[in-house]
């Protein structure tokens, strides 16, 4: 699935295959699993048989057939514009799916025996376990682990990204998938997914809408239309008596016409269309949801966990300064941690370097060629070079080192902690440089904060949202960055089972928590948060643990899951809201309009002067058609959201869709009649 | 107008010390009267041998039904075999068995639907011991139903149903019904146990003055909003009701514990968010704690509730006093002049303005009590009192109200929630699924009710034979009467020839299925909501604590309820006022 960047609303294909599926989705089995317009199709089905049978229930009045005929048609119409929203929003999804499936045609794989000889099968006979070999050039046939060598990886063809990735055995980028093919040299991966149960194919069902589960939300929003629905139509039931103990006569039509109008059709048509076309824009922002509970919940988050590193900050920590310790020149300083650093190969190492060459060192790789270079390890917190000529150079975290010049007899300068603690104030790292047991000063690494994301934070704290980093560096070091960056709060010296406290303690106190995460020990929290968001490139523990899947590996993007999850369950209550809000327009159409002939004095509440009743109530019978296909854009798009205070945002949206949905019907009814009212005479009604 | 104005005024003043002290009782919180109460109390408790310790919903409601089950029992049996000679000197026969039944019903829902006439039907053994005993029992129930349902949905323990029963019976409504009782003997309504007196009018017919326990029943009828009068005239007659004092007595006493309902929660929620706040606090190790100020008039939450109501009551008698006021057009064109407005059916020392506040209030707060007829009121001036009794949340009856408008208000939370982009939550708790799947029930029952048996009544000719005015009127009389019978409100349009089978058989269940149904619906969705934890809040959150939410909920009321009704109430009232040229 390539990244689609402005995708057309409705291309020809998808019109095509919608149209279709309007009709199909007639069938009154399918049609039952939604209440709402199972009703209206019911509708349909008696005002069809009054067309032939007018006098059925004894209704009387000219011209009835053709009276029920139009009903009928609208009903028809109704029902259609209905089935073509929900299509709609399906036939985009299954438009990223035939993608998707071009990828899953089935390809060989060369399977390990355990005595070692190799097997072609069909990928679909994979089992779980199974080893296979995979070279240069072919089709990656299952999820997996990689167990034996390292490769580049062309996973385009699940993130859209074309440059390819490296994918060695061991560690946090063991995990390849389905449908990924390798570009350069071989690897050996143990299937880990049953066939048929791959990601991929959990992708294809989900953008193809097919394993859709209702969410919470969406269940409770359509026991609310249920249970509306049910007390329009004892409504109208009990009204036909009730209209006939006061000798007024009203086709059955008629109130199947009224029933139609009064039951939240609008909403009831486009309500699953809005839950498709939610999960769709989340996938169209290439992240994958597992389910539509977890875009659901986004909506909800209070707090949000984000790692400081590669979430907040380029992670990167580049070396912009060195300060010297007194007594020691800057020059000498700049040297040695030159000589540490040119056996490091990290992104700080590099900087380092290259920061001392632009200060001046002169230094000549050649003459350390044969130094002894001491590898950073986490125990020790430290890395280094031993000279051939006999010095002892090391960098490393400040607290390690003290300790390291103390055990070896050497002194620790007065000023050292004032410096170190300076450029943790400022956000910074700072790695002390000594040689021979003698401390010569502070190399300081900055790391820079995502461009935008100050803004971002803001945007959340505007709708409630709290952001939690959490970070290993020290509490003044976080606490400089988390200024910065403008976060809530920070966890320093974070480990993985701090992520989860975090967690618990957010939700203990009724939060709905979020987090970022790809490393296998993320795990854990990813699973313990309420949404969890993987990135691709973590492992397929992360993935599993978590409920959305980020294709592109961009935590930041949790920032946008969360409002496409807010505009989903707004475009929902919008909707209802307008929906209902016209019942009082359709109202003030078809009462008049049904007892006028009887009470004529009722005409008073033909507020809008429709000029006949079947006029009046034609009218609002189309009106309620016609408004389903004009909504279709907006619950496509959903409605605008931008971030503000819940009052405020109540207060905008109660204003377009209450309101709104109070005076548009008014209007539209209105118009509808001028036009139709001159029709109807020339028909005879 | 001015009176009206001053009595609603003055009202507001007085309901505040009152609405605390229902809090107290509610919270067992300290009041000045607790050392004789709790001495009561706790020998109730011990010979009774109640175990006051707190009760589930299921367990709550059960206590409520399996409690007021023994007392319909009990009364059923009385009615049967009043005509004993215990407490009846005027020779009262035995109620008959359908009557019986729609009485006995009709008593213990709160509804207090009268389709007998006091003064002939009931020996005051009934009156005392059936009639007196249900009005305090029923009102006692439905608070009791009120609070456990305002604990759960604040996650706090349900209470005790015995407990809560016994504690306002004794704190509250006994010691209010004395005074009140003693108020209107001082106004001059009788309280004695004497045979009725048969004397020679100056025309030289005889005729029967009623006497008996009037007044003992008169305060609890107002106090547990009851209204089912001693006399078959209620409140319009001046043994019941013989002044203008008395009259606004009757009408304080109905709207207290409604109104004071209200200020409990208001309270309670405040109580809430005030330990949330300290617990909060707490944890972050904050010094800035800012006291709870010691003045709470009755919470922000409470406040969007009462504002609600109001909102709703006043436009209602707004209509009323305005329809009444104009007189009526038919009257008015057969040349005779109405300065003082529409006075068929009304007192001539209440006059118009106090009928149509009486009106209303016996309605909105479904005490069903009157002080003039309905039936006779102008066709806009009969719909407030319909369409409150519909809608069944303006205050309503005790705890009821209340109860209703919580559901309200978890429906307009949906969906206010949701055109915020949040799961909708209420009070701090999720409504989810289960909640709306109950609440959605529970405003279903209503309309049911009321529509489907007014359409069985005008299909059937045994509902037919009860309409004693045909045409749009006729409608209206019928729909009153399942209206009042379903929102357990018990006036009478009158008119309507209702003690038959039929309408006895068929009020009789529509009082017990609005009553019970919705009380077991409205303790489940708190015992559902008392299982979440609180969601947190925070600037996302939907305050409900404005006059914003105040008036959607008015919006939500009007939309959910009275559109379900308009087009029986065109049928009806509407079209009856246009035909009549209004």
């Amino acid at each position: 699935m390539s990244r689609q960047e402005k995708t057309k609303f409705i291309t020809k294909d998808i019109l095509g295959s919608s149209i279709k599926g309007a009709f199909v989705k007639l069938n009154p089995m399918y049609m039952m699993k939604n209440p709402v317009m199972f009703v209206v199709e019911v509708g349909f089905v008696i005002c069809t048989i009054l067309v032939f049978f007018p006098h059925l229930f004894n209704d009387k009045g000219d011209n009835l057939s053709l009276y029920n005929a139009i009903v009928a048609i609208i009903l028809f119409i109704t029902l259609l514009f209905a089935n073509f929203a929900e299509s709609v929003a399906e036939g985009r999804g299954k438009a990223q799916a035939e993608t998707l499936k071009k990828t899953k045609k089935d390809t060989k794989a060369r399977l390990i025996h355990e005595d070692g000889s190799e097997e072609m099968i069909s990928a679909s006979e994979l089992q779980k376990g199974d080893v296979v070999l995979v070279k240069a050039g072919e089709l990656i046939p299952n999820d997996g682990e990689i167990i034996e060598g390292i490769a580049s990886i062309d996973e385009s063809a699940i993130t859209g990204e074309s440059a390819p990735v490296t994918k060695e055995s061991g560690g946090d980028f063991a995990s390849v998938t389905g449908g990924t093919t390798v570009v350069s040299d071989w690897i050996k991966v143990e299937i880990t997914s049953e066939p048929g149960h791959s990601f991929l194919d959990k992708m294809i069902a989900l953008v193809e809408g097919a394993s859709r589960q209702k969410t919470p939300n969406e269940i409770a929003l359509n026991t609310l239309l249920v249970s509306l629905t049910i007390i329009f139509l004892i409504v109208i039931v009990t009204l036909y008596p009730m209209a006939n103990y006061s000798e007024v006569q009203i086709p059955i039509s008629t109130l199947i016409a009224l029933t139609v109008c009064l039951i939240p059709t609008t909403i009831g048509a486009l309500l699953s269309a809005i839950g498709i076309a939610g999960m769709d824009r989340v996938t169209r922002f290439n992240v994958i949801a597992m389910s539509g509970k977890a875009v659901e919940a986004c909506g909800d988050v209070d707090t949000m966990i984000l790692d400081k590193t590669g979430t907040i900050t380029f992670g990167n920590r580049l070396a912009s300064d060195f300060i010297p310790v007194s007594g020691i020149k800057k020059e000498e300083l700049t040297e040695y941690a030159w000589i540490a650093s040119i056996g490091d190969d990290t992104p700080e190492g590099k900087s380092t370097v290259e920061l001392a060459e632009k200060f001046g060192c002169q230094l000549q790789r050649k003459n350390y060629e044969n130094a002894e270079f001491i590898e950073f390890t986490a125990a020790s917190k430290m890395s280094g070079v031993n000279t051939t000529d006999g010095h002892v150079v090391r960098k490393g975290a400040g607290d390690a080192m003290i300790q390291y010049v103390k055990e070896n007899g050497g002194k620790v300068p007065d000023d050292l902690t004032l410096k170190v603690d300076e450029v943790s104030k400022f956000g910074g790292t700072p790695l002390v440089v000594c040689a021979d047991y003698r401390i010569l000063g502070v190399i300081y690494l900055k790391d820079t904060v995502k461009p935008g994301l100050v803004e971002r934070f803001e945007r959340l704290r505007k709708i409630g949202i709290k952001t939690i980093m959490c970070t290993g560096d020290n509490p003044l070091t976080a606490a400089t960055i988390a200024a910065e960056a403008g976060v809530d709060g920070y966890i320093a010296e974070c480990k993985p089972e701090d992520k989860i406290e975090a967690i618990k303690k957010e939700q203990s106190e009724g939060k709905i928590v979020a987090m970022t995460g790809d490393g296998t020990n993320d795990a854990p929290a990813l699973a313990q948060a309420n949404v969890g968001i993987a990135m691709n490139s973590g492992t397929s523990a992360a993935k599993e643990a978590a409920n959305m899947v980020d294709l592109d590996s961009d935590p930041t993007k949790i920032l946008e899951v969360v409002e496409i999850g807010k505009q989903l369950l707004i475009t929902r209550g919008s909707l209802t809201t307008f929906s209902i809000a016209n019942d009082i327009a359709k109202y003030f159409a078809i009462i008049p309009a049904m007892f006028q002939a009887v009470i004529p004095q009722l005409s008073v509440l033909n507020i809008m002067g429709l000029q006949t009743s079947e006029s009046a109530i034609l009218s609002a019978l189309i009106f309620n058609a016609v408004i389903i296909p004009c909504l279709i854009p907006l619950a496509m798009k959903g409605v605008k959201y931008k971030p503000m205070s819940a009052s405020k945002m109540l207060g905008r949206n109660m204003l377009i869709y209450g309101l709104g949905g109070v005076i548009c019907p008014f209007l539209g009814i209105k118009i509808i009649d001028m036009i139709i009212a001159p029709l109807l005479v020339l028909l005879g009604l | 107008m001015l009176q009206i104005v001053c009595t609603l005024l003055v009202f507001m003043v007085i309901i505040f010390p009152i609405g605390k002290y229902v809090y107290h009782i509610t919270t067992h919180k300290k009041t000045f009267a607790d050392p004789l109460f709790d001495r009561i109390d706790n020998g109730i408790y011990k010979i009774l041998k109640i175990d006051t310790s707190n009760m589930g919903w299921k367990k709550y409601a059960l206590s409520l039904l399996l409690f007021n089950a023994c007392l319909v029992f009990v009364g059923y049996l009385i009615l049967r075999i009043q005509s004993i000679g215990i407490f009846n000197p005027n020779g009262i026969e035995g109620m008959e068995a359908t009557l019986s039944y729609n009485t006995i019903i009709s008593f213990m829902t709160n509804t207090n639907l009268q389709h007998y006439s006091g003064e002939s039907g009931l020996s005051y053994l009934s009156q005392m011991f059936v009639i007196i005993m249900m009005m305090f029992t029923s009102a006692a129930s439905g608070y009791a139903a009120c609070v456990a349902m305002v604990r759960g949905i604040l996650g706090k323990r349900m209470g005790n149903f015995y407990c809560d029963v016994t504690r306002i019976t004794t704190r509250f409504l006994i010691p209010m019904a004395f005074i009140v009782g003693l108020f209107l003997v001082s106004q001059g309504v009788p309280q004695n146990l004497s045979p009725n007196i048969t004397l020679t009018t100056i025309e030289g017919k005889l005729q029967d003055i009623a006497s008996g326990p009037i007044a003992a029943l008169e305060s609890i009828k107002h106090l547990g909003t009851n209204g089912g009068g001693f006399l078959g005239a209620n409140s319009s007659t001046p043994l019941e009701n013989p002044t203008v004092l008395s009259n606004i007595a009757e009408l304080y006493s109905m709207m207290f514990l409604p109104a004071a309902c209200v200020f409990t929660f208001g309270h309670m929620v405040y109580d809430k968010y005030q330990e949330r706040k300290a617990k909060k606090l707490d944890t972050t190790a904050s010094k800035e704690f800012d006291k709870p100020s010691s003045k709470v008039w009755l919470g922000k939450e409470g406040r969007t509730i009462f504002a609600a109501m109001s909102i709703l009551f006043v436009i209602g008698l707004a209509l009323c006093f305005f329809s009444e006021s104009q007189g009526n057009s038919a009257v008015a064109s057969a040349g005779i002049t109405q300065t003082i407005g529409n006075m068929e059916g009304k007192e001539v020392r209440f006059g118009v303005a106090q009928s149509s506040l009486f009106t209303t209030v016996t309605t909105s707060f479904t005490t069903g009590t009157v002080n003039n007829m309905h039936d006779t009121l102008t066709p806009l001036g009969g719909l407030v009192p319909l369409l409150h009794m519909m809608l069944n949340v303006v205050f309503g009856g005790v705890g009821a109200g209340l109860m209703n408008m919580l559901i309200y208000a978890i429906i307009g939370v949906f969906i206010c929630g949701l055109m915020i982009g949040r799961t909708p939550e209420y009070l701090g708790k999720k409504i989810e699924g289960k909640e709306m799947k109950l609440a959605a029930l529970c405003i279903i029952i209503h309309p049911l009710l009321i529509l489907g048996f007014s359409a069985l009544a005008v299909s059937v000719q045994a509902g037919l034979d009860g309409i004693t005015n045909p045409g749009f009127h006729g409608l209206t009389q019928v729909l009153y009467e399942f209206t009042s019978s379903a929102a357990n409100n018990g006036s009478g349009f009158e008119g309507l020839a209702d003690n038959t089978v039929f309408w006895n058989v068929t009020c009789g269940l529509v009082m017990f299925l609005g009553r019970y149904l919705s009380i077991i619906i409205q303790l489940a969705i708190a015992g559902s909501l008392f299982n979440k934890i609180d969601v947190n809040e925070s600037i996302g959150t939907l305050k409900t604590n404005t006059w914003t939410f105040a008036i959607i909920l008015v919006f939500v009321v009007y939309i959910f309820a009275a559109l379900t009704f308009l087009p029986a109430l065109a049928l009806g009232p509407i079209s009856e006022g246009l035909t009549l040229g209004l």
